[in-house]
């Protein structure tokens, strides 16, 4: 096959995931075509306000990507994975803050206009650096690691577990939502960050921008599942799906079980960094709503729906139920809610393996035995 | 008339409290007879004369009246809106409007309509009148039957004190039985004392002075300490030493009060929380079941709350001891219909719980805002339920709050009997602690399961009435609880009530106690972490659970 060739050998074993990256490259390429070289007038023409949508979605399916890793491989239920999403979103708007320069509303140079509002005369300390691009991505993968590392490191060393972790997770986003809401912290309170104008010089509005932020989110959505994929294939991974499934007897056989949590937590963490830095630029804003419990859990049920512990699940997942989402707030925003919440009850009473696991059921019980 | 009394009035804060006893005097005028009537009359016009001793001489006349008319009549002269008709010299009210007057007849009440600036006559007063005017008024409260009116007028009069109002107060002081009204006036002399006495007097009004926390006392004793060109104005010494340490006093007093008053806020908070997780304390403590609706259940007992004063609006007083029982009721069905339909399929799995009761309390959110409309409820505040108890002028407290500490003890009391005394609560417990061989005794799990559940709601509706009288009730009230419940079942340890008691008061009066200095927001978010870190070192909360039942 071709795809054997392809694709590196931890791939081998996963056909689905080898389908789905290829629809990925498929479409991101369809797409870019369609909306560059297609003109407007054309019924083939794909909007860039549509690019823009895919583009979220596709930063919405990496953190999908970062749950499922914790959730589907760990048993770590975190319900505060939208944390770590908006950490990265943070860092990417900070650096994207200072990209703006003097072209704010107060035009001021050294200070954000929010700043300028609030009469601060001088940036903080922990502004410094963030007009460096390399500085900032630094920041959006090492904010939400060292965050997860600390937590992490109290959390599984004195064993605390299952709902009470999730609990835990879920009071960690709260008090930083709160936090970030406060003008004090110096990240715009209330408003957050947004009136973003360039990134790296290129203008963030233009459709050119657009395709490019893009095609990087859906790079970053395939180098992240594979990366995801290597690290479940690995001597790692097995051993963290044995402590999902048998954390006692994992640990008596030897394992430092709270290591093996740790650094799969970081990583997640990362992960869910990233996909907030692509997201920010591409929405146009970061405000501390990101921080709140109901977003984090709601991405739960994402990884929930299209089949957890499978990586691919979770990206089918993030894209319907945010399809879902985008059409429902649109049509009929009141019944959104009750969609959402009879989702949750359904896919947890009648759906434990989400649409993956209705699929495989299907394909099963149509092929006679 | 009283109305317009009341309108008169418009400077100082003298004027706004009498124009409060009008309101109080608002008894309809009484009949007492033509010849009353007529020496009403009669002294009323002998106000109206030229010489201006003469005029002093009927006011104290007229102030002698035992009439209800008489107060409003000297307020109006002292505000000068006490004004005379040019064609028959009746004695009028008149309120200027645009360029006219109102006009209304002091005697009868009866009004005369608007009328043009030259057709009366204001009546003239000089400040020596104006004296005597402000001690018939503050004589004339002083000796109304209500002790809060005197109280009031007690607390005008200390605020300047004369040789006249000093009079006055002496021979209140032989009089007066109302021991709140006595401190004001032993005060009152003693600023006088402070003033005008001798230095042994000084002193020893000084001394008494020290046990006062009335504002003015400390106002009059830090005037001793000022300095000007770099002379104390009080020259005495001792007086002055003696002045500081009375301030030291009186600055403890306050300082103690306020942590009173800190660590009763707290309490009060402290109860919220009891309140909302105590019925989590029994779902997710007693259960093991992750009850994310939880506060939702508790919306709806504060709708609940909202609907029946919707039903019976002529009984707000009573409206809560309706509410109290519907609210637990409708949430305990509530509760039911939700372990029997969704949660009793989940059972064994924790994780799922959660997701599902997330669902849940989704669901229930969007049907509050379809049925009652996104927007926020007002649910009334029963009479005896507002205004407060105060014990002194720097410390009073809330009847709000008040009932509220004493209403959560009371849930927590009747939930704690349930528990230990009932066979129910027999049950509830045999159930917790090993499931397969209470069923092997006869107990019927899956009923005790519903029961339990159940009740676990009912008591979040409770708590939502409780809330409906704190906080706007609307389709967020929920949202805004649940994690801090949450986190004071897991403080406290889960499946032990009196853990729960003693996080929700704890972590409610450590929140009061860091908010002066951080912040509401960030005394919070302290609380937050700290309890993350505290579930580090204590992963099973204050008292964890011994034995069997602590094996998961």
């Amino acid at each position: 096959m071709v795809l054997e060739k392809i694709f590196p050998s931890f791939m081998k074993n996963d056909k689905a995931g080898q389908i789905l990256l290829m629809i990925l490259a498929v479409v991101t390429l369809l797409v870019s075509v369609l909306n560059l070289l297609v003109p407007e007038s054309s019924i083939f023409h794909v909007s860039t306000y549509t690019v823009t949508l895919l583009g979220k979605y596709l930063a919405y399916a990496l953190l999908a990507v970062a749950v499922d890793l914790v959730w589907g491989y760990c048993g770590i239920l975190s319900l505060g994975h939208g944390a770590f999403f908006a950490l990265g979103g943070y860092a990417m708007g900070m650096y994207l803050m200072r990209q703006i320069g003097d072209r704010g509303v107060y035009g001021n140079a050294d200070l954000p206009d929010f700043m300028v509002f609030l009469n601060w005369q001088e940036l903080p300390w922990f502004w410094s650096g963030f007009d460096m691009f390399w500085f900032a991505m630094l920041m959006v993968v090492l904010v939400p690691g060292a965050l997860a590392f600390a937590f992490g490191w109290f959390t599984f060393r004195s064993r605390v577990t299952g709902v009470y972790l999730s609990i835990m997770t879920q009071a960690l986003t709260y008090a930083l939502m709160l936090a970030f809401f406060r003008n004090e912290m110096g990240f715009g309170g209330n408003n957050g960050l947004t009136d973003f104008k360039e990134l790296l010089g290129f203008n963030l509005q233009s459709d050119g921008m657009r395709i490019v932020m893009f095609v990087l989110s859906a790079l970053a959505l395939a180098s992240g599942y594979m990366a995801s994929r290597y690290i479940v294939n690995s001597k790692l991974g097995r051993v963290v799906v044995a402590v999902r499934d048998a954390e006692d007897r994992s640990r008596f056989i030897g394992y430092k079980v709270e290591n093996y949590k740790l650094w799969i937590f970081v990583f997640s963490a990362m992960l869910a960094g990233v996909a907030g830095a692509l997201y920010v630029p591409q929405v146009g804003i970061i405000n501390p709503g990101e921080f709140s419990p109901l977003n984090s859990i709601e991405l739960v049920i994402w990884v929930a729906i299209g089949g957890r512990g499978m990586l691919y699940g979770a990206v089918i997942g993030a894209f319907v139920v945010n399809f879902a989402k985008t059409y429902f707030t649109g049509v009929l925003p009141e019944v959104w809610l009750f969609a959402l919440g009879a989702l949750f009850v359904v896919v947890t009473l009648f759906l434990p393996k989400g649409l993956v696991g209705l699929y495989d059921q299907m394909k099963k019980n149509w092929r006679p035995a | 008339m009283y109305n317009i009394i009341s309108n008169i009035k418009k400077n100082s804060a003298m004027l706004i409290f009498i124009s409060l006893l009008m309101l109080m005097f608002r008894s309809p005028v009484i009949n007492a007879g033509t010849i009353a009537n007529d020496v009403f009359e009669a002294s009323l016009q002998s106000l109206n004369v030229k010489s201006l001793s003469k005029k002093r001489e009927a006011i104290k006349k007229f102030s002698a009246l035992d009439d209800d008319r008489v107060l409003p009549v000297l307020t109006a002269l002292s505000t000068a809106s006490l004004y005379y008709k040019k064609s028959d010299k009746t004695i009028v009210y008149a309120q200027k409007k645009d360029d006219l007057y109102d006009i209304v007849n002091v005697v009868s009440g009866e009004s005369y309509g608007q009328v043009a600036k030259r057709t009366i006559k204001k009546i003239r007063i000089n400040n020596r009148i104006r004296r005597v005017l402000r001690a018939a008024i503050a004589g004339l409260s002083l000796g109304s039957k209500d002790a809060d009116v005197r109280v009031s007028a007690l607390n005008e009069i200390i605020k300047e004190i004369d040789d006249d109002s000093y009079a006055l107060l002496l021979s209140r002081q032989k009089v007066e039985t109302d021991s709140a009204a006595l401190d004001l006036i032993k005060t009152g002399l003693s600023i006088y004392a402070l003033d005008n006495g001798e230095k042994t007097e000084r002193l020893t009004a000084i001394k008494y002075m020290a046990d006062s926390l009335n504002p003015e006392v400390r106002k009059k004793l830090a005037l001793l300490l000022v300095k000007e060109n770099n002379t104390y104005l009080e020259e005495d010494a001792a007086i002055r030493a003696a002045a500081k340490k009375a301030i030291k006093n009186i600055e403890n007093n306050v300082e103690l009060f306020g942590l009173v008053e800190t660590t009763f806020f707290g309490l009060s908070l402290g109860s919220v929380l009891v309140l909302s997780a105590i019925g989590l304390a029994i779902t997710f403590g007693v259960m093991g079941v992750i009850n994310m609706a939880h506060g939702e259940l508790m919306m709806i007992g504060a709708y609940t709350t909202y609907v029946v004063q919707m039903l019976m609006p002529n009984h707000i007083d009573m409206s809560l001891f309706v509410a109290v029982p519907a609210a637990f009721v409708v949430a305990g069905l509530f509760g039911i219909a939700i372990e029997r339909g969704v949660i009793r399929f989940l059972y064994g799995r924790p994780l799922e719980t959660l997701l599902a009761t997330f669902g849940i309390s989704l669901i229930l959110q969007q049907l509050v805002r379809s049925v009652f409309s996104p927007l926020n409820r007002s649910v009334e505040t029963p009479s005896w339920m507002s205004g407060s108890l105060e014990i002194n002028s720097v410390l009073s407290l809330t009847y709000n709050r008040l009932y509220i500490i004493v209403f959560a003890l009371i849930v927590f009391a009747v939930l704690l009997m349930i528990l230990k005394r009932t066979s129910l609560g027999l049950q509830v417990r045999a159930v917790s602690q090993n499931r397969p061989m209470a069923k092997a005794m006869g107990i019927r799990t899956e009923w005790v399961d519903s029961l339990t559940f159940g009740l676990g709601s009912g008591i979040a509706g409770v708590a939502g009435v409780a809330l409906s009288q704190l906080t706007n009730v609307g389709p967020n009230l929920g949202q805004t609880y649940i994690i801090d419940s949450f986190m004071v079942v897991v403080f406290g340890g889960v499946g032990n009530l009196w853990g729960t008691l003693v996080a929700g008061l704890s972590l409610g009066v450590a929140n009061k106690i860091l908010e002066p200095w951080s912040g509401a927001v960030l005394a919070k978010i302290l609380v937050l972490v700290f309890i993350i870190l505290f579930i580090q070192k204590k992963p099973r909360g204050l008292f964890p659970q011994k034995g069997r039942s602590a094996e998961n």
